[in-house]
């Protein structure tokens, strides 16, 4: 075990985290909408001194032929370099990709967007909404910030016009993006025998596992993704889930 | 310039019958779009900087000194620069661009480290890389001159030791008139000749770092440009100089 771990548990042992906060406290949130003004609905999410930007940009695709009326719903991310010195350029990478994946699910599964909505002309055209996370500077607890980031992006969508079958990005219509329900996500952490949420960059480095929980507003669970080396019990999945659901509640209201 | 991510031309582009007599955004010929920088603005960076020229955002990013690798690189002689340039998913004004980087960003890299640079006293950091990071957000024309006037900040803010700073501007022709940063309104202007020249300068001693140019101008407009470029890097380099006083007056902390 490194020394830093060490100190993290000795810590928490004492119910202390280096910050000052309760072990189930967030840092401050800041959420700013309509940040990029060439996306077609955006966000950025500060969690403490963490930040990323969500855009998205609509375009139209030709329908999956499994789903020929039905939208599409495209999330990537990028870890930029910029956001922490052990990022690197190239192609996503697997914290990337899993970031991408875990925020993608919990709009998907949660049924957030009614993606039948979004045909223009079934088998042919449909909308699809590309959703993009970039990180800005990495303090911690980069995916919970990037989902909320997500889910406030597309709430701010608006349709650019349809001229024929070409976007006219220059024109923004009023329509928004038909939203049924807003998932929240929720990442809690533990060290030791301790759970934590939102840890800091010292105390991700330590974390044994994590779970990150995407949450409706009536706490149905859409999407669980469990991280970290160290394996979990069912008593811990309880707790966890607990404690996501009451930290959820804090995180839609800055929707 | 820009080809991929150019507007198709708008409508009521055309002001008047012949020329170019007022511009699209009412700035004067020789005006700047209004200007903002800030240093300091990423955390976890050891150098960072945001600047913004109307509606185009560039951060700039500065990790190192640090170790160069794969080892072969290192030069005991002196240290290297690298530079990224990257435009995010969302930033452009029409479809969205694709994330990885393309011909165009992997040149804009290599001609903002030329631009540069002049400037920076590598040989202080034998065996070492500093690594600049540019990403743009939102992006309306002059991104590659945003882009090396936050990095230039954001090397000042690392204590990189420099012999000036660098600021940038385009400069160009819109039909008969020399105007100075262009939008890509401007750039796309379809009834006469333009021309986009971007300059980087050393603004002491008023070398030129950066100089590139599409378009068609004649010999006596591109040096009445550079002469607008003269004075406006000036201008740009005081906003930039303001940006770190505004920090490090404040106890010189990262947010």
């Amino acid at each position: 075990m490194s020394d830093e771990k060490k100190h993290i548990l000795e810590s928490l042992n004492l119910n202390l985290r280096y910050d000052g906060r309760k072990l189930t406290d967030y840092r401050a949130i800041v959420v700013e909408k309509n940040v990029v003004k060439n996306a077609e609905g955006s966000a950025r999410v500060k969690i403490g001194n963490t930040e990323v930007i969500a855009g998205v940009k609509m375009s139209l695709e030709k329908p999956f032929p499994d789903t020929p009326d039905e939208g599409m719903l495209m999330v990537g991310a990028e870890l930029l370099p910029m956001s922490n010195p052990e990022f690197e350029l190239g192609p996503p990478g697997i914290q990337a990709i899993e970031l991408a994946r875990v925020v993608d699910r919990g709009i998907r599964e949660s049924k957030s967007v009614d993606l039948k909505k979004l045909a223009v002309a079934p088998g042919e055209k449909v909308w699809g909404a590309n959703i993009d996370i970039v990180s800005i500077n990495d303090e911690g607890n980069l995916l919970d910030a990037s989902a909320l980031a997500a889910i406030a992006a597309l709430q701010e969508v608006k349709f650019p016009e349809l001229d024929g079958d070409k976007v006219n990005y220059k024109k923004l219509t009023t329509k928004t993006l038909p939203m049924k329900i807003t998932p929240v996500s929720v990442t809690v952490s533990k060290i030791g025998n301790h759970l934590l949420v939102d840890p800091s960059t010292e105390e991700e480095r330590s974390v044994d596992a994590r779970l990150t929980v995407a949450l409706t507003e009536k706490n149905i669970v859409c999407a669980m993704q469990k991280g970290g080396d160290m394996p979990i019990t069912d008593k811990d999945v309880d707790a966890m889930i607990t404690l996501a659901m009451e930290k959820s509640r804090e995180l839609r209201k800055f929707l | 310039m820009q080809g991929h991510l150019r507007r198709s031309r708008i409508a009521n582009n055309k002001v008047n019958d012949m020329s170019y007599t007022k511009r699209f955004d009412g700035r004067k010929f020789d005006e700047t779009r209004k200007m903002e920088a800030k240093a300091g603005v990423i955390s976890r960076a050891d150098g960072s900087a945001y600047f913004k020229i109307g509606d185009t955002v560039a951060y700039a990013t500065v990790y190192g000194p640090r170790d160069l690798y794969p080892r072969f690189m290192q030069n005991p002689e002196k240290g290297i620069l690298r530079v990224n340039y990257n435009m995010m998913p969302f930033s452009g004004s029409g479809e969205r661009v694709r994330p990885g980087g393309n011909r165009r960003s992997r040149e804009l890299s290599m001609v903002i480290e030329k631009a540069l640079l002049p400037v920076v006293e590598l040989e202080e950091f034998p065996n070492s890389v500093i690594d600049i990071f540019i990403d743009l957000p939102e992006t309306d024309a002059g991104t590659r001159c945003a882009g090396i006037c936050a990095a230039s900040i954001a090397l000042a803010d690392a204590g990189i030791t420099m012999k000036d700073m660098v600021a940038a501007v385009s400069v160009g022709r819109v039909d008969d008139k020399i105007v100075v940063d262009l939008n890509y309104d401007e750039e796309a202007y379809e009834d006469g000749p333009v021309a986009d020249v971007p300059v980087a300068m050393m603004p002491r001693t008023e070398q030129i770092t950066l100089l590139q140019m599409d378009g068609e101008i004649t010999k006596e407009e591109l040096m009445q440009g550079i002469q607008y470029a003269k004075k406006v890097c000036k201008d740009i380099n005081a906003v930039q100089r303001q940006a770190l006083k505004e920090k490090y007056q404040n106890g010189g902390s990262d947010e």
